[in-house]
Order: C-alpha cells, then structure tokens, then sequence
C-alpha cells in the first residue's frame, strides 16, 4: 500500500526548492538544463584514469610515514555492520571494538563512526555515548533505493530519530541511468532536508553506474544537491571502491571547491579490505584533493575487515615482528 | 617531319610548372638531338630559380594531392595512361629518335610505359592494406600504422631511358601521394615534354607534377640542399656525383634513392622499393575504455 | 601546500650492482681494455665517480667490426634461424632476470628515478627481446620479400637518455634478422650496455654476435665510418645524425636515423582534462623530458588556457623531485652538466624572449645536476622555446582558437617526430591526427611505447622505423620497405 506515501498525496511533502550554490545555481533550473551542464563536465578517459592510479599505487610509503598513515587510517574508519543478521549485541561489541581497536595499546587511534541499519542507530548511540564516535545510519531503503520517496524519507527520519547523526543514502540509479538527473538531484535536496543537522553522505553505487563519466555526474548531482560527503558504493554490490573511482570522485570535490568554495568530503566503501588498499587511498587524497582532505571530517573508509588488518601492521611497526589474527578481536 | 609538303608547324619545347608551360626565368634554351646527333629541338634549360619556383609548386600541391582518396589518385593515375594511349606513335617516334631504338623496340618502351602507369594506378588503394598495420600492443590501446606520403621529392630522372625509365621513377612518387620535381633525361628531353602535355590534359592537378629540362648535374645540388624538398632520388644524377648529392641531402635528412652502379633494366618488375622510401610510417595510439 | 602526509624516503638499495673499478670493451665475447684514452662515468644525481671506463680507438673498433664479421659468417649468419630465436628468448628472460640489479644501474648511471627504470626501461627492454625472438625464424613471412637475407655488421650508435631501452631497440632486431653487431652506448651513460655484454656472456651468446664499444663521439665516428659496416642505426641529436648521414653518403651502407624532435601536445576544449594534464605532466617531464618525442610544446585551446595551466601548476607541485633511487621521485637528475648548461640556456633565452616562466617551489639537493619542472606560458612561435628542442623538463605553451590553427602550429616545426591530442570527439581525433606531420600521434595518451608499435619520425626527426614489422626492414637486403 505504498501509494500511500506517495508524496503527492501528502499535504506539504513537495520538496523545498533547493538552488545549488553559485557560480552553478541555474544549472537545475530544468531538466534539459542539468542534462546539458551534467554532460558538459570534462569526460573522463577511462585507461588514463586507471595509469594514474597504477602509478600512484607504486608509491612506496614507509616507516614513520606508515606509522602516520595507518593511524589516520584507523582514526578515518567507519566501522560497519549491515547484515540482515545484525543484532543490538553485535552492534555492542562493534562499539567496544571501535572505543577502543587495539585491547593492547591504548595509544591506538578510535575509529570515526560506527555504521549500522536505522533501526540500531540507538543502539550504536547509547554504546557509543560520550566518545564523540559517530553514528551513521544507512537508510533510503538501503542498499538497493527501490521504494518511494515517501519510504525513504520516513526511513531517514527514523534513524535520525533513533539517534543517528549521519546518514548514508543512496541515489535512485534507475532514474540516473534513464537520464532523469533532476529526480535524482530533488530526492537528494529531500533527504538532505530529513536530516535535519545529521551529516549527509550520498552513495552514488558506482558500481551499478559502471563508467567514470557516470560517476563524475553523479558526483556533481550529490555536491550540488548538498550532500556532504559523497560515497562510492553501499558494499553489496561487485566492483565496490575501487581507485579509478576514487581518483574521479577526488577530483570531483577538489573541483567543486575550486568552484563554489565548499569542501565535500569523499567516503570510499567496500572492497577495501588491507593496509595496503587504505595506504593507496591516502595517497590519492593527498595527490588529488590534496591534504585538506587527509582528515576524519573530510575522509572515511567504509570497511569492517580493513580495521583488523591496520591493527595487525599497526602492531608489526610497534613491536617489529609480524603479529597474526589471535592478536586482534574478531567482530 | 611528315612525307608531304606542307611545312611542319614546329613546337616550342618548354618546362612543365605548376600545370604551365614556362620559358626558363634564365632565358636559356640548349639543343636536343636524335642519336646521332641531329637536331632536334631547342628546349628550355631549367635554372636553379626554376627549380625553387617548381618546388614553390610542388608544396603548394602537396596538401589536395596527399589528401586525395586512394581511389581518386589511382584514377588520375589511369588518366594519365589513357591520355598517353593517345598520343602512343609520337612517343614512339620520339623515343626512336631520342634513344636510336628500332621502332620495335621503341614500342616497347612506350607500351611498357603506358602499363606502369596502369601497375601504379593499381596501387594507390593497396598501400595502405599492404604498408599498414595493426599493432597489438601490450595494453589498453588501439594502435595503428598507416604509410603516408613524405611531401615533395626531387626527382633525378635517369639519362638513358628517357620514357620508360623517367615513367618508372616518377610515377611510384605520385602513387605513393607525394609531388615531384624532376629534372628529366639531359639529352634526350623530348618525351618528357610531350609527357608533360600528357600530364597537362589529364587528370592530375598542376603543381602536382612539375618536369624540368637541363642539366642534373647543374640542378642537382640546388635540389638536394632545398629545405623544402623532403626526398630525392639520385637515379639519373651524372656519374661520379651522387656522393656528393647525398651529402647535401643530409642537411635536411632527406629520404635519398642512391643511384644504381648502371641504369637499370626499367622493364622488370619495380616491386614495392620505389615507392617505400617515399613512404612515412604513421603510428597512431589511442585508448580503448568505456 | 604542505603536507601532512610526507612520504619518509624509500630508497631502492644499491647493493644489488656491483660496480667494478673500471671496465673494459666488449669484443668477440672478451673484455679487453681499449687502446684510447679512459674515461670516467659519474652518478649525475651526486657527480660521484661510479667507474672508469676504456675508450675505443680507430684499431678497437676495427677488431669489434672484424669480430663481428667473423661471427656473421662463421656462427650467427649459418645458425638455424629458430636457434638465433632462442638465443635472444634466453637474453629476454636474463633481462627480467636481473631486471631490478638493470634498473638500479641505469637510475645510477643516468639519473632517472628508479620507478621509471624498473617500471618502463628495462620491462621494455626484454619485452623487444622477447617480441623479436619470434621474428627470427618467421621472416619470410614478414611482407618483406620471399627470402630477406641480412645485411651483415650493424654499427650502432645510441643516446644516454634510455640506454639499455636504446640498445634493445637497436640490437634485438639486428640479431633476430641474422646480423651481427658493433654498437656504441653513449659516453656518460655506458655501464647497462657493459652489464648486458654480461648477460651475452650468461646466454652464451657466441663471441662477436654483440660486441660493446665504449667511448665518446670519435668512437661513434669510427663505427659508423668502418667500411666493412653494412649498416648505421643512429639514434640522437639531430645535428649529429646529420653527420652521419653525410658520412655513410656513397656508401652501400643501409641507414636508420631516429634524431630530434619538438613535438605538439594538442589540447582541445573537450579534451578529458583531468588524463590531459595526467598526460601534458608524462609527456614532458616523463625522464626529465630527455625524451625525444616529448611533448614539450602544449598547443592549447584558447577557451580553455586559463583552467588548464592551473591544473597543470596544481598537478606539477605534486611532482617530487630528488633522489633517483627513491622509489617516489617522479623526476630525477640531468644527465650531465653539459646537458644542464644547455637547459639553463634555452631556458634563460625563454625569458629574455618574454615568455614568463613558472617552477613549483621545490627543494633541489645540493649537489648534482637539477632542474625544476619549467612551464613557460605566453610563448610565440617565434620563440626559440618554441622550435629548439630543449631536451629537458621544459613546457612551452602556446594557444590556438580552430582545429586549422592547432594543425598549422604544431607541424609548424622542422621536426615531425611525435604529436599528441586530446579531445573526447572521435571524428576529430582521426581528422588531426591524419593531418600531423609526425611518425607518432597518441591520442588521449602520451609517450606510451611497445615493440609491436613502429616507432621513428617525420622530416628532420629521421628516417626508418623501430619496432614492428616495419622495423625489421632496416636490418634486411632488398626489403621492399
């Protein structure tokens, strides 16, 4: 009976107009409009954008500069559980766990936020009070988007309500791929709006989207429609963050601060599961965006392994020898 | 020359320049004679300012004859032995004359001239099938090879067979899309005047061919030097010279034909080793991704 | 901007090679010392003296050539066509090998970071051994007459700025089409040429298939000027191959030049500008731009100029420049101090012209030769930056407003050797491409190389080509191309 929540058969659920910021604040003034400014953004050359990347995965990051590396990776995580079996006790012990990495060394980093469902955002939150740990709650019927706006927006509210104080949505990617971007624009500007103060981080699902052209679109849709931070993929969908993505998404707000002066932030999410990987993000940042972004405000990692594999060579740096699984919690 | 008594109408033998029929700028003419030894006309002789101007030509030509379909060159090029079909017992005659041949043999040279033209026009649209090539590199990338004209080559045409051989140099330097200058055969000019009025009535653009009669031996070094001239074939340049020729081809790196030690047997087949070193390689990459 | 995030050094260890005292020539499969006067190589990032080095003499040379003769007639030229195959498959696999101890020598010897050695000179070199092992025993097949027979003695003569790339290109397609080989590195860039006589040696190559001759340009002259050399393969400065090909004038002496070159970069409005930076950045500073197709003239779009330059400066000052064994310096060392001087200088007349010139602050260390990534915006054609090839990591910039201007500039050059374009519009592409007066346009990419790929240039860049079937044909009697 979903048609009820039709948002046309609700009084006052037409979206608040939102202009995006200048100097782009005409650019959604029609469909034909966003289409033409959309596909007027710079084209992104897929093998140049992959040797890119190959070549900043060669750069060699070594002792003090991996010590600095793998606790800003540690201290960007956003430590997740989205499983249809989750349960408050795992969330718990996912609390105590991001409280607190590394039972061994209480000098190690916190990580950002906890990311759960909406409906244990109150969970996360009472585990988590006190600790200026976040908590994000995916929602917008997550992970597919495949419910109407009204669904979405009500579930958003309720895990604002539950006491989340980010929120991970994701785009309607039917409606990208048919080119009606100025649905996917209003859909963000609404879920913005149910946020209320909670942070807004808009995941594009790069992987359903499949070229970089889209995702530099789809980037630009999210930026200009307010989100806060823009987010490759919601992990349940092969390939997830990969780093062609994250250089184009990179680029995507470094340009768009050039332009309108407001800095987004850029979560990749998914697939990133070693040192190694998080290292190869952190240089990205810092070549592409630049080291404005090499903070927990501007940069997440949207993982739940990857935490345990920083710690273990986290714990290799401090004691010099290779340390093994027995020496960090399972979740 | 005809067994009746009108008085012949006699022809002013001149150069071929961007599709005209100047006088030399010098002024001078020298005497062309049969065999053995007889007069046969005063023809102009090229100076080196005539050469500039046919280089000047040559260039100007370069960029709508290189650009030419395939398939449009190789149709100029067919003209060109239709139109020579036409005029088959001047040439005769004056092959016959010019290289003391018996009118059998002169036949043969004209016949076999008239048909090179053919084998070339053949060419044209084979080239690139044949020259070409896909390149599978080791990654992304689309990668091509495709032969391309060089631009304008001087042409020292040889001094014996002065038809089939100056049709056997010239005609792979059209086929292949580059221009020509060419100094023809010193003593015997005749039929590559006439040629010239061939190449005049037919298809092929002015400037695109331009013919010169003189001295290689005077022209040679001013072409060789040019720094407009991408290319020179050192055939017919006079005995004893070509090293130093090649030598001042080097300054501009030109491709250079070096001349064989005796002029060749123009009746075999020429293959492709006239037309390759007028050939630049093009390589093209270009990613593929979506 | 700094960074929080500094990268601590990563320096790729040193004692991988084993740099001897001195060395000698490479001739008939022996070291021998030469008859000339010796010669110090240096380490250009420290001036250090890494080795000395015998130089050949006039008789040196003629005992390599005599060699090489021999090993033509006796062993190499009579040897099963797939056995020479095997030979060069066992060179490329010794080349991967010892691929890491090649590329710490070369970043030593040369100056170029070590990520460009191990990533780009020595992965390339075995892989054009490897691609023309295949060839010796199918040439028949290669479109280049029914039975291609060889020349005889190649002399070669190659530059310092790839050089064991260079040798590669120059000695893998002699030996798969049954010649033999003299070939001189050059000086200040010798010791992988001496370590790949090693691998000869290890390969069991026979003695006098590859002879090395070191030395400085009389060695060169020598080579080339031999009269029992059937072939000059040169690659190098323009002046230098033209004489070259002065000298082997009237000699049956096939030759191949791969000489100079000041090639276009083409930026167009709708060019994908994030890769076209990424590629304006790897066409120029790529080895220092000691490359001779770099892209060292940008050609871009008026519209767009302003956007492009401010990328290009934002992307430059995260080019680091320092150590070359450090495995994160984008740009290493000038080659020489000679080579400096000459940057310097062109670069000081750029100014004088009224260029303005642009460098990212950046720390150059104290001793060694250095030069900064260099961008010089408001250039003319007229410029001298616009038309002498620096050979280093200098960008001119100049702008166009039509696809016939873009054209009209960038074959405004007595060079043709290689061109780029950048723009998402395929018709375009093709069109501008077919209009370069160059032997190599990349389109949307730069400086990418591969043995299947022909490489050589147009005009005052040279003539033949390297790589592919076509390059086969400069090593073959009576190749029709």
């Amino acid at each position: 009976m979903t048609h009820v929540l039709d948002p046309d058969a609700l009084p006052g659920a037409t979206p608040a107009v939102h202009a995006p910021l200048p100097p782009y604040d005409d650019v959604t003034r029609s469909d034909s409009a966003f289409r033409g400014f959309l596909h007027g953004l710079p084209g992104v050359d897929q093998v140049g954008a992959e040797a890119r990347v190959a070549q900043l995965g060669t750069r060699s990051i070594k002792t003090t500069s991996k010590a600095w590396a793998i606790d800003t990776a540690i201290s960007m995580v956003d430590l997740t559980t989205l499983e249809g079996a989750d349960t408050p006790g795992k969330v718990r012990s996912l609390a105590a766990k991001a409280r607190q990495p590394d039972p061994s060394d209480p000098a190690c980093p916190k990580v950002a936020a906890v990311c759960v469902y909406g409906d244990l955002a109150g969970v996360a939150r009472d585990a988590l009070a006190g600790t200026g740990i976040h908590v994000a709650a995916v929602a917008t019927a997550f992970p597919s988007g495949r419910a109407s706006r009204a669904v979405k927006i009500a579930d958003v509210r309720d895990a604002v309500e539950n006491g989340a104080d980010e929120i991970d949505m994701v785009i309607d990617r039917g409606a990208f791929l048919t080119g009606r971007y100025l649905d996917v624009f209003e859909e963000i500007v609404a879920v913005k709006e149910a946020c209320g103060d909670a942070h807004l981080k808009v995941i594009l699902e790069t992987g359903e989207l499949k070229t970089l052209d889209n995702v530099r679109r789809a980037s630009w849709i999210a930026m200009l429609a307010g989100g806060d931070f823009i987010k490759t993929s919601t992990g349940k969908v092969t390939p997830a963050a990969t780093l062609p993505v994250g250089l184009v998404m990179l680029e995507a707000v470094r340009d768009f601060r050039i332009a309108t002066g407001r800095q987004v932030g850029f979560k990749p999410a998914g697939g990133i599961k070693t040192t190694k990987d998080a290292v190869k993000h952190l240089v990205l940042i810092n070549e592409t965006a630049g080291p404005d972004w090499l903070d927990p405000d501007w940069f997440r990692f949207g993982a739940s392994s990857l935490l345990n594999d920083l710690l273990l060579q986290r714990q290799k740096l401090r004691t010099g020898h290779y340390s093994g699984p027995d020496y960090v919690s399972v979740d | 020359m005809i067994g009746n008594d009108r008085l012949a109408v006699r022809k002013t033998y001149k150069l071929y320049v961007n599709g005209a029929f100047p006088r030399s700028e010098s002024g001078r003419t020298y005497e062309a004679t049969d065999a053995k030894g007889h007069f046969l006309a005063n023809v102009a002789q090229a100076s080196r300012k005539d050469a500039r101007d046919a280089v000047v030509a040559a260039r100007g030509a370069f960029p709508k004859w290189s650009a030419a379909t395939a398939y449009n060159r190789g149709q100029v090029l067919y003209r060109v032995a239709e139109v020579m079909e036409g005029r088959h017992l001047q040439f005769c005659e004056e092959v016959a004359h010019g290289e003391g041949l018996s009118a059998s043999k002169a036949r043969a040279a004209v016949d076999a001239a008239i048909d090179r033209w053919v084998w070339y026009a053949g060419w044209t649209d084979k080239l690139a099938a044949v020259l070409g090539s896909a390149n599978p590199v080791a990654g992304p990338y689309f990668d091509f090879s495709l032969p391309e004209p060089t631009g304008v080559v001087a042409v020292l045409a040889p001094q014996q067979s002065s038809l089939l051989g100056l049709v056997s140099v010239l005609a792979p330097v059209l086929a292949t899309g580059s221009t020509a200058v060419v100094v023809t055969s010193k003593d015997r000019p005749i039929p590559a005047v006439t040629l010239a009025e061939v190449l005049a009535t037919s298809d092929v653009p002015g400037g695109v061919v331009n013919l010169l009669t003189g001295d290689a031996g005077e022209l040679g070094p001013w072409l060789a030097e040019h720094a407009d001239v991408d290319a020179i074939d050192l055939t017919g340049a006079p005995a004893g010279r070509a090293m130093e020729l090649e030598r001042e081809a080097a300054g501009t790196i030109k491709r250079v034909i070096r001349p064989p030690a005796t002029e060749p047997d123009w009746t075999a087949d020429p293959g492709l080793s006239r037309m390759t070193p007028f050939l630049e390689t093009k390589t093209v990459w270009h990613p593929m991704g979506v | 901007m700094t960074s929080l995030f500094e990268y601590a050094p990563a320096p790729e260890s040193r004692s991988i090679v084993d740099i001897a005292p001195s060395y000698g020539l490479f001739i008939d499969g022996e070291f021998v010392d030469g008859t000339g006067e010796p010669f110090k190589t240096v380490n250009p990032a420290t001036e250090e003296v890494l080795t000395e080095v015998s130089a050949a003499s006039e008789a040196d040379v003629d005992r390599a050539v005599r060699a090489a003769r021999r090993a033509f007639e006796k062993t190499w030229g009579p040897m099963r066509p797939a056995d020479r195959g095997k030979y060069l498959f066992r060179i490329a696999r010794l080349l991967q090998e010892r691929a890491r101890e090649f590329a710490v020598l070369e970043s030593l010897d040369n100056g170029k970071p070590i990520r460009e050695s191990r990533d780009v000179d020595i992965p390339l070199a075995a892989a054009h051994f490897f691609y023309h092992a295949g060839w010796a025993d199918k040439l028949e097949h290669a479109g280049l007459g029914p039975a291609p027979k060889p020349l005889g003695v190649a002399g070669q003569v190659i530059p310092w700025n790839f050089p064991l790339l260079m040798l590669a290109w120059k000695v893998a397609p002699a030996l798969a089409t049954g010649n033999t080989v003299v070939l001189k590195p050059a000086e200040t860039t010798p010791l992988t040429a001496l370590l790949f006589a090693e691998v000869c040696r290890q390969a069991d190559l026979p003695p006098g298939v590859v002879n090395i001759v070191t030395g400085a340009g009389g060695t060169g002259r020598a080579v080339v000027e031999h009269d029992d050399v059937d072939k000059v393969a040169f690659t190098g400065s323009t002046e230098v191959g033209r004489s070259i090909a002065r000298a082997v004038a009237g000699t049956r002496k096939k030759l191949t030049l791969e000489l100079g070159g000041k090639a276009a970069n083409i930026v167009f409005d709708d060019a994908p500008i994030d890769q076209a930076v990424e590629g304006i950045v790897q066409g120029i500073f790529f080895n220092q731009g000691h490359v001779c197709c770099a892209g060292s003239r940008l050609l871009v779009q008026e519209s767009i100029h302003d956007e492009v330059i401010a990328s290009l400066q934002r992307r430059i000052g995260t080019l680091r420049v320092g150590d070359p064994l450090d495995k994160n310096t984008d740009i290493g060392a000038i080659n020489s101090a000679e080579q400096l001087a000459r940057i310097r200088e062109l670069s000081d007349i750029g100014e004088a012209e009224g260029a303005q010139r642009w460098q990212p602050a950046c720390e150059l260390p104290d001793r060694g030769y250095w030069f900064p990534p260099t961008v010089f915006t408001d250039v003319s054609p007229a410029h001298r930056i616009a038309r002498d090839e620096v050979f280093g990591p200098v960008l001119s910039v100049l702008t166009f407003r039509t696809p016939d201007e873009a054209v009209a500039k960038a074959n405004n050059s007595t060079y043709g050797l290689s061109a780029g374009i950048w723009s998402e519009k395929g018709s375009r592409i093709l069109k501008i491409a077919d209009q370069l007066r160059a032997g190599v346009v990349w389109a949307n990419t730069f400086n990418k190389f591969d043995p299947t790929s022909p490489f050589g240039g147009y005009k005052q860049s040279g003539y033949g080509r390297e790589g592919g079937r076509h390059g086969l044909a400069a090593y073959l009697k009576g190749a029709d191309q």
